[in-house]
């Protein structure tokens, strides 16, 4: 076969085969993931009074004091886009940005008496869209939330126990609070007073 | 439990997982690529398409076939991605600048995947399903048949022909990568990884905040994203998106699925060599340097995690460090490329490991089928050496290896790093460039240097603070990946012409045995050298030194 005969062939190759793996093979997961998990395949959507509040995969911006806080997010949340600072340890823009978050946190009065702050509460996440805390850093915002709501410590330390989710099997991932659950049920709380 | 009791558990996981799947597996593929009946649907395909299944192909004849096929999918792509504007479902996408264009056709044919746009700004659904997923299968299918021709070369006698590409793409593609992604694809639907067609939406927060929240056919993509050792991401987070990877569980499967094909293959070297022995050694060798990489960049992170950040910045809690330096390891030893965690933001030896990782040739255990083939190429350097040793002709698995077979194979051993390190020098030498690096200093070298150590590999994994969508890196870059997979490619493939043309010499006392620990020593040390001796000036001078300073 000489080249040019090659290349048609090539073509109708790659024509027949985007068919099968451009059209069929995304609709056959699309028809599955909507007959069987609509849910997940939709975006894991949080609804408040039929209103879709959110995704409870994807971090949101919440800076009152009177809620739990996310992680520190290189583009607020806002779901645009993704990604995360790209700094590394050494670089003074790195410096800045810590003692930044720091000094927000002690304002905040979110740092715990130790004096250490959470890592995950100090530095930015990979995706911008981290929906997860650890279990420290939502504890460490107890006392804050409790302050603003009017709500009692014991009580939010056993509403973040409630939204702690474990290793999965014990040993996959880490322990971590979804913030934006976390902060539904605290609402749902406040609302029955 | 610990945080290294879970980390290493999550580990032995995988390797027991592995330890189950590689046999089925690469026997398996061994039947695929020397079955004698095509499927129903293949003889379809073959129909349609007007080629002759049962036609074998000489080395030359093979390569231009993977050269024509390779060129139209880069036409075709680039046309895709120039004109989304004007087809359907562009929802709104800002669409590439003609060099942007450019780099991520060339990106997505060589398996490369690197990204100097953001997903979710750069490519509509459209582009991303029929475009990108796949060039996803079909370069995964392009590699996996060189490696199977590189196989047939070792394993055929006096033979002048070396198989058909066309059925060999074909059924890489039907038998292998499409029923494994589509179990896969579905457990991440079932995981949480999204598998619509909404247009990107607007809604209130919880606090009033507004957040875009994006669809997209992502569950199908991200299957054969991570089986294919592709590494794109839909979104610009690439699978540290929680669409993309919503959870530990997930993560685990994504991480599977780059290992799964690349660790099976030793199994169908053996196979189709007739000596498992030999798959085994080859085996050992890859998991070697990837349990190397693993252990060594979990150690930095999870060192440098005294610090109060805790290693954190760049890494999504759900994963933590343990299972951020996992994928890490994993993504950059198998040429996937995709990140759970910014690379850039790593310690800078973890960092540095990363970097070797790709540095040695996508070789632990590599990519789709190029993994093989560059292990096979290292084996003949091996024997080579050996040989050189003890005065003995170096022979491979009865095959001489004489002035040319060794010269194609140091050859394909000089490509890459020339490629890598000749881009990076120039980038930093050239003003224009240099004004796309976001650090400084060793790490700012680093962030260049990683980018083409990617391209010229094929990883497509990147330091991404570095701002690439300029016409100079969208240019080199091109140049570097299409380079980088062809040149080596063709060499392979003529290295396999060269064997398949020799008979088997018979194995005598003066055979030097492949298949022993001793062998598989070897093998380890030249794949260290060879790379250690070509990059370590230029990795002192990056990550050593902000190690140091």
């Amino acid at each position: 076969m000489n080249l040019s005969r090659q290349s048609l062939a090539a073509l109708r190759m790659l024509a027949v085969l985007t068919v099968l793996l451009g059209v069929v093979y995304p609709a056959a997961v699309w028809g599955i993931g909507r007959v069987a998990f609509a849910d997940q395949a939709s975006g894991s959507l949080v609804r408040r009074d039929g209103t879709v509040v959110g995704s409870s995969l994807l971090g949101q911006a919440f800076t009152g004091a009177d809620t739990f806080h996310g992680r520190p997010s290189t583009s607020d949340d806002a779901g645009g886009t993704s990604g995360g600072s790209n700094l590394a340890a050494s670089d003074p823009a790195q410096r800045r940005a810590l003692a930044q978050r720091r000094a927000t946190l002690e304002r905040a009065g979110d740092v715990p008496p130790s004096g250490v702050a959470a890592p995950d509460a100090l530095t930015a996440s990979a995706s911008g869209l981290d929906p997860d805390i650890s279990p420290a850093y939502a504890l460490a915002q107890v006392p804050r939330v409790a302050r603003a709501t009017g709500i009692g410590e014991s009580a939010l330390r056993t509403l973040v126990r409630r939204h702690t989710t474990g290793r999965t099997l014990g040993f996959l991932g880490e322990p971590r609070v979804d913030v934006l659950e976390l902060n539904l049920a605290l609402a749902l709380d406040r609302a029955r007073g | 439990m610990s945080d290294a009791a879970a980390g290493l558990l999550t580990i032995g996981v995988v390797v027991a997982l592995l330890a189950i799947t590689h046999v089925p597996l690469g026997n398996w593929m061994a039947r695929v690529f020397t079955d004698e009946t095509d499927w129903r649907v293949e003889r379809t395909v073959y129909r349609a398409v007007g080629v002759d299944p049962r036609n074998e192909q000489t080395w030359r004849s093979y390569a231009a076939s993977v050269l024509a096929f390779s060129g139209v999918s880069l036409v075709v792509l680039f046309l895709l991605i120039v004109l989304q504007k004007h087809l359907p479902l562009a929802q709104g996408t800002d669409g590439m600048g003609l060099t942007t264009a450019v780099n991520t056709a060339i990106s997505f044919v060589t398996n490369t995947n690197w990204q100097s746009y953001a997903g979710e700004v750069g490519t509509g659904p459209l582009v991303q399903t029929v475009g990108l997923a796949v060039q996803n299968f079909v370069s995964a299918a392009v590699g996996l048949a060189v490696a199977i021709v590189v196989i047939r070369g070792v394993s055929r006698r006096s033979a002048t022909t070396l198989g058909n590409f066309w059925v060999d793409l074909v059924r890489g593609v039907t038998r292998i990568l499409l029923p494994i992604s589509l179990v896969a694809a579905v457990l991440l639907v079932a995981g949480g990884v999204i598998q619509n067609l909404a247009s990107p939406e607007t809604i209130a927060g919880l606090a009033g905040h507004d957040q875009v929240i994006r669809g997209g056919l992502v569950a199908s993509q991200e299957a054969i994203k991570e089986l294919g050792t592709n590494g794109g991401g839909y979104f610009n987070a690439n699978s540290a998106h929680p669409f993309e990877n919503p959870n530990p569980v997930t993560n685990l499967v994504e991480i599977l699925l780059m290992l799964v094909v690349p660790f099976a293959l030793p199994r169908t070297f053996g196979v189709m060599v007739g000596d498992r022995r030999q798959g085994w050694t080859l085996l050992g060798f890859a998991a070697t340097l990837w349990a190397a990489g693993v252990a060594l960049v979990t150690w930095a992170e999870v060192h440098a995690a005294v610090a109060a950040t805790g290693s954190m910045e760049g890494k999504e809690v759900r994963f933590g460090v343990w299972g951020s330096a996992l994928f890490g390891a994993t993504s950059t030893g198998t040429s996937t490329g995709a990140v759970n965690s910014m690379h850039e933001s790593y310690s800078p030896l973890g960092g540095g490991v990363l970097l070797v990782n790709m540095a040695l040739g996508e070789i632990s255990p590599g990519g789709v089928g190029s993994g093989l083939y560059g292990i096979v190429v290292i084996a003949v350097l091996t024997v080579f050496l050996a040989g050189l040793m003890v005065g003995r002709t170096p022979e491979y698995l009865g095959k001489r290896i004489g002035r040319p077979e060794i010269t194609m194979a140091a050859l394909y051993a000089v490509v890459t790093p020339t490629l890598a390190l000749a881009g990076a020098a120039a980038a930093v030498a050239y003003p224009t460039a240099r004004e796309s690096m976001l650090a400084s200093g060793p790490h700012g070298l680093t962030e260049v240097l990683y980018a083409y150590t990617s391209a010229a590999n094929n990883n497509g994994s990147a330091f991404a603070g570095l701002s690439a969508d300029t016409p100079w890196f969208n240019l080199t870059l091109g140049a570097g990946m299409l380079l980088g997979r062809f040149l080596p490619m063709l060499l392979v493939l003529a290295l396999a012409g060269r064997l398949a043309a020799q008979s088997r010499r018979p194995v005598t006392a003066g055979t030097m045995p492949t298949h022993t620990p001793l062998f598989l020593g070897l093998l380890v040390g030249v794949a260290i050298i060879v790379a250690g001796l070509t990059y370590f000036p230029a990795i002192a001078l990056g990550p050593i030194a902000e190690a140091l300073s």
